[in-house]
């Protein structure tokens, strides 16, 4: 990597948008890469809108605050496309994740992103119902971002999801989690 | 070489805890306990270490049973973070003038009220005259590696103190970087073994702890305090040496960056240091002379060194994560002003409170406070001394 990337995920609590962030954060760290991986702090709250950041850069990370200029934005909830503003502080090549099963050019008209930047949508919470029975979007969404920000490869995402879960997880969920992550990241359009 | 990994600030901590493997952990298990010593409880219900651990109902009772288990002779740990620390602070007294040398991280977090536990300074800084070493860490890396040389400078047979480790809560302690472990047995090794002076257990050599002393001695008590302190510097020199030789990274009293040949400069603690860096770079890439230097060892306060660092400088700023109340200044603002005050010429200071109760520090607030110290440069002239910055007016 030449620069640093940085993330902004967009969920909502229980969702498990702060474990996508980890599991990124670790899988980039496979690549050799520094990387941070860190919720925007508050009342823990089921429901409630939150952010969570990540930064990977081959260059050692000092900087300790939260994102402001991300280059990719991944959306875990498309029902915070009306409340929250996603494209806050956006760069003009920023790329957008967002989980909804609807096509990305009208994902793109509702975010008016500008023409520089780019939109792709992956139904996530479909992939993670039909992989491990629950709609917990981030593993699709982990294997989506491995895709779109190319800095690891959906061998490390597997690998470290794979590694991840298996401490908590019966490998059933374990399996449906890595079929979702290869799915997220096969699935994942642009428009 | 150790294991790379990227993990919590927390979990960093607790498993350097682990590869001490300390005789006695006593801690609070509720907030503002943080889950670092819900991380260290794991190793214990795992078997992973041999310390016994004592769930207390209070800070006190937790540094209070530190105490005890320290002057019996054992190797002693605890942990806590803001009003934590707080309601331990008579106890934390009877550690430092008893020379028991517990090895106590503090996650760093505001005090009440009104209620908060975010990211803040306040709680080390209302115990930093408590007779404490205080080791503070801009990173996890930081946090893991003034952990373990906590316990060899605390130790060292010509200190025997208590240790602070802290680091930024929730910026640190909750969020996730890349860091290096070492292994298990450099870790051992490095530490050694605990011996005990003088303790309890001995049942061949009886000794008292903490009988009164009337006012025909304990003056002297608190003068030998002051004497101990002043050695610290050169132990905490030595053990950052035999680290560097296991880890390969340099460490201290205090970290300059790009400040010797800078004309303004920035002084700051902890996280906080390493978003200034950046911004730092950019201002030098603008051809502007700045630099920055962030205390390490802050109790005590190496105040010679930090003058000698700082003097040569048109403009500082000292930026603090807590205000001593008492309309003047931050608590790093007049340590640093103690620091410089021997020096005819020295530069002009100024302070900035930001980042209380978890407030983001962001580059935007260095770029602002490194203008500003181009404009003092330049004029000489100051608008105001003390000012909170990133608040509400």
């Amino acid at each position: 990597m030449e620069k640093m990337l940085e993330i902004r995920w967009h969920g909502r609590g229980g969702q498990g948008t702060v474990t996508a962030a980890k599991v990124f954060a670790d899988a980039c760290l496979s690549g050799g890469n520094y990387v941070q991986a860190f919720p925007e702090y508050g009342p823990e709250r089921s429901g409630a809108p939150l952010r969570a950041y990540n930064r990977v850069s081959s260059k050692e990370l000092r900087m300790h605050c939260p994102v402001l200029k991300p280059g990719i934005v991944v959306i875990a909830d498309a029902t915070l496309l009306d409340g929250v503003n996603v494209t806050d502080g956006a760069v003009d090549n920023a790329a957008f994740i967002v989980n909804s099963s609807k096509d990305p050019k009208e994902i793109r008209e509702k975010l008016k992103a500008k023409p520089t930047q780019k939109v792709f949508t992956v139904d996530a919470t479909k992939i993670a119902i039909e992989c491990f029975g629950r709609p917990m979007p981030n593993s699709p969404l982990v294997g989506s971002l491995s895709k779109i920000s190319s800095v690891v490869s959906l061998q490390q995402a597997l690998d470290d999801v794979q590694k991840s879960f298996g401490k908590k997880f019966s490998q059933k969920i374990i399996d449906g989690n890595l079929e979702a992550v290869r799915r997220g990241y096969e699935e994942v359009k642009e428009g | 070489m150790g294991k790379v990994v990227a993990v919590t600030g927390n979990e960093a901590v607790a498993e350097a805890l682990r590869q001490v493997n300390p005789d006695v952990c006593a801690a609070y298990p509720i907030t503002p306990q943080t889950d670092m010593m819900q991380r260290f409880g794991s190793f214990v219900n795992n078997g992973k270490v041999k310390t016994e651990i004592i769930l207390t109902e209070s800070e006190h009772s937790s540094m209070s049973a530190c105490v005890g288990a320290s002057a019996a002779g054992g190797r002693v740990i605890t942990a806590t973070s803001s009003q934590g620390l707080a309601l331990m602070f008579e106890i934390l007294f009877i550690a430092s003038g008893t020379r028991l040398p517990i090895i106590m991280p503090v996650v760093n977090r505001a005090l009440s009220a009104p209620l908060n536990i975010h990211g803040d300074h306040s709680d080390a800084m209302g115990a930093r005259d408590a007779g404490w070493i205080q080791l503070w860490s801009e990173n996890t890396q930081e946090a893991y590696d003034n952990t373990i040389q906590a316990f060899r400078i605390a130790e060292h047979p010509d200190i025997r103190l208590p240790a602070m480790v802290c680091l930024d809560g929730f910026i640190i302690s909750h969020s996730i970087e890349r860091i290096e472990y070492l292994d298990d047995n450099e870790v051992s090794n490095f530490v050694g073994e605990y011996k005990p002076v003088n303790p309890m257990l001995d049942i061949e050599h009886p000794v008292s702890y903490g009988p009164l002393i009337l006012p025909d001695y304990y003056m002297e008590f608190r003068k030998a305090h002051d004497a101990v302190m002043s050695k610290v510097s050169k132990v905490v020199l030595d053990v950052a040496k035999d680290f560097e030789k296991i880890s390969g990274r340099k460490y201290g009293l205090f970290e300059t960056y790009r400040l010797e040949d800078a004309d303004i400069g920035i002084v700051i603690l902890n996280s906080a240091a390493g978003t200034t860096k950046d911004v730092i770079d950019e201002f030098r890439e603008k051809g502007i002379k700045a630099g920055l230097l962030k205390p390490r060892l802050y109790r005590p306060f190496p105040y010679k060194e930090i003058g000698e660092a700082l003097k040569h400088l048109k403009a500082v700023c000292v930026l603090d994560r807590a205000d001593a109340f008492g309309a003047s200044h931050g608590p790093l603002y007049i340590d640093i002003a103690s620091s410089l005050y021997p020096y005819e010429k020295r530069p002009i200071l100024i302070n900035k409170i930001y980042g209380l109760g978890g407030r983001d520090y962001m580059p935007g607030h260095a770029e602002l406070v490194l203008n500003e110290l181009v404009e003092i440069a330049k004029t000489g002239k100051i608008n105001v001394v003390k000012e909170y910055i990133g608040v509400r007016e």
